[in-house]
């Protein structure tokens, strides 16, 4: 599914850089349920952009699929967001003055579906997330799980083989976050690769694998989630 | 491609920020409304002397005798400088002139004589004219005709007369023709009755004149061989102002002024005069453009500096447009396609409202007449070269905003919370 190789990236701070990767190296094999654990400032948020070709690196190589992303021009950066990723954030980034339909509908927009057309498809994945009936309301109108579902059925609808989501479950309780999780783990059983990073060892230990992050370093990674300390410290 | 979605998505935007909208709405509304009345005050002014000047050739030149000032050919200044009739012939001469008039008032310049009718009096101006004056000024013929040549010839005891004169001596809807008016004691047959072209005080002055032959004051008042003043036309294409020296050159020979004696003859030239307004015209028009040209450019500013300001509080939603696959053009388009929405319907309220104010405008001052302003004429063209600056302008005001959204890095756009 992706590969990183030898992955570095710097940040330039006044006049001396930092260096927020090194050398980070791992893979996620196709329909793979993956945690990307670390304290902030280890450089989770970095790699989750990476990954989300929302920025780019110095070196080493990322390969998500058959292609190499390296150095793309905006549009193609943006029509493989469109095409491969679908985004979970933390803080939803829903848009306000969107119904909820509508913000489902968005990443379709993008791709040139007709009005009708996209919004018929909406209205499929908001059933899917369990939201039908709250096609018409816009985010205010909404409880944060329920922002999240919305969010989950936007990043759904352009079929990526991908999610990446970043911190889903942080502004949510934990009877919500429990909910998020039961849904991303029914989308990563669907087929869907799923990596979300994440602080939350209850979080990882939903997931099969946890790739650690430590001052921009990869320090192990586990095969499965029963070893994970965090499994210990949940239950 | 039509597509709703994307007008909502204006509208939306622009409705969210509805008091900030309307002011930068409204400086764009302001900007053309006032581009468009200060086009519009032009006009006017231009079209109200336009109507002062009607019925009047632009290439006229007036020509009268004053007093020398200076001693030559052994004649002593202040002497008083008087037109004849050989003066007439000396002029014919001259190839560049189209039509001579020459002119004589009963009574001298600015006198008014009393005519009567049955027993009706009034005091009137009296002019001797030749047929040519109707090609320098011209009339409109209510009944019969102007002066012509056989008039001329036979000198014969006829008079046309204008509506002021008509309005005062005779009944209402009495037919003046065939009457017989007395001038000074004399009786003349009413031949026409005019209805002059010009306005105001010229118009005035033409309404309550009687014009009699030439040749028949003459010999009835026993006004010898005198020329009042000289009214004529320039050929087309000949320069009016060469022409006047050459005028003034011939009538100085012949009544023995010195060549630089300026204030011996005195001269009009409308031709001169109406260069003038022209300039004048052009630099009120340039005028106009410039500073509502720079009305219009302040509102253009405003709504990209609203604009920028927009982009920069939405910086979050261009980033989550972005991660959601928006390419950079999308973004541009979406930003200026604002702009140029929010500019073109505060600039076509401005151009229905500038419309509405020069329709007004020119209800007022077509009831109007003698005022110094005429009806405003804004021409389509006009308003659509507005139309163009608008749509121009929104795009302008767009351009910087838009390229702002565009180089928005979506991570930082999610990292603002």
């Amino acid at each position: 599914m992706l590969r990183l190789t030898k992955v570095n990236k710097y940040y330039q701070v006044g006049t001396h850089s930092l260096h927020v990767l090194r050398d980070v190296d791992f893979e996620v094999a196709d329909g793979e349920f993956v945690a990307i654990m670390g304290a902030s400032g280890s450089g989770k948020s970095t790699l989750l952009n990476i990954l989300g070709i929302l920025d780019d690196y110095d070196s080493g190589e990322y390969r998500l699929g058959d292609t190499v992303i390296k150095n793309l021009s905006e549009s193609k950066g943006a029509a493989y967001r469109n095409k491969f990723i679908g985004f979970v954030f933390q803080s939803f980034n829903l848009l306000p003055f969107k119904t909820a339909l509508e913000n489902v509908a968005l990443p379709l927009y993008y791709q040139g579906v007709t009005r009708r057309k996209r919004n018929q498809i909406a209205g499929q994945y908001l059933e899917r997330v369990g939201l039908r009936d709250w096609a018409d309301h816009t985010p205010s109108e909404m409880s944060g799980g329920q922002k999240q579902r919305v969010a989950i059925a936007r990043a759904l609808i352009g079929k990526p083989r991908l999610i990446l989501a970043d911190e889903p479950t942080g502004a949510l309780d934990s009877e919500t976050s429990k909910q998020i999780m039961d849904l991303l783990s029914e989308i990563n059983r669907s087929g869907i690769t799923v990596l979300v990073v994440t602080h939350d060892p209850e979080v990882a230990a939903r997931t099969q694998r946890t790739i650690r992050l430590r001052d921009g370093k990869v320090v192990g990674a586990h095969e499965a989630s029963a070893s994970n300390p965090g499994m210990a410290a949940a239950t | 491609m039509f597509d709703l979605d994307k007008w909502k998505e204006i509208w939306a935007t622009l409705r969210s920020n509805r008091l900030r909208t309307f002011l930068t709405a409204f400086g764009v509304f302001w900007g053309i409304l006032m581009l468009m009345a200060m086009l519009g005050f032009g006009s006017a002014i231009q079209s109200g002397s336009k109507r002062q000047m009607k019925g009047m050739a632009t290439n006229l030149l007036f020509c009268w005798g004053q007093q020398t000032t200076e001693a030559f050919d052994g004649l002593p200044p202040g002497r008083r400088v008087q037109f004849n009739t050989d003066d007439i012939e000396l002029l014919r001469r001259l190839p560049s002139i189209e039509w001579l008039a020459p002119r004589l008032q009963l009574g001298g310049w600015m006198n008014n004589f009393t005519v009567g009718y049955e027993s009706k009096n009034g005091t009137f101006t009296v002019m001797a004219d030749y047929p040519e004056l109707r090609h320098i000024i011209s009339f409109e013929y209510e009944a019969g005709r102007f002066i012509n040549e056989r008039d001329i010839k036979e000198s014969r005891k006829v008079v046309v007369i204008g509506r002021g004169v008509y309005d005062q001596l005779f009944e209402p809807g009495e037919n003046p023709i065939g009457k017989y008016v007395k001038i000074s004691g004399v009786y003349f047959e009413v031949v026409g009755l005019t209805r002059t072209l010009r306005s105001g005080g010229q118009g005035e002055r033409d309404a309550n004149t009687l014009f009699v032959p030439f040749t028949t004051l003459k010999t009835a008042f026993n006004m010898g061989n005198r020329v009042g003043f000289f009214a004529l036309t320039a050929k087309p294409g000949t320069d009016a102002e060469e022409l006047e020296r050459q005028v003034k050159e011939t009538l100085k020979r012949h009544h023995r002024i010195a060549p630089w004696d300026d204030l011996a003859i005195g001269s009009f030239n409308m031709f001169v005069m109406f260069g003038k307004f022209q300039t004048f015209f052009l630099v009120l028009q340039i005028v106009s453009w410039v500073v509502g040209g720079a009305t219009l450019l302040a509102g253009v500013i405003g709504v990209s500096n609203i604009m920028l300001i927009t982009v920069k509080e939405r910086t979050k939603e261009i980033g989550v447009r972005k991660a959601l696959g928006a390419t950079p053009f999308s973004i541009v388009s979406m930003v200026m396609k604002e702009s140029i929405v929010l500019t073109t319907i505060a600039g076509l309220l401005g151009v229905a409202a500038g419309v509405g104010l020069l329709a007004a405008a020119e209800a007022v001052f077509s009831a109007m007449p003698e005022s110094p302003l005429g009806p405003p004429e804004i021409g389509l063209s006009t308003v659509m070269i507005a139309m163009g600056i608008l749509v121009a302008a929104g795009a302008l005001a767009g351009i910087m905003p838009a390229t702002h959204a565009a180089s928005i890095k979506p991570i930082e756009a999610l990292r603002a919370e």
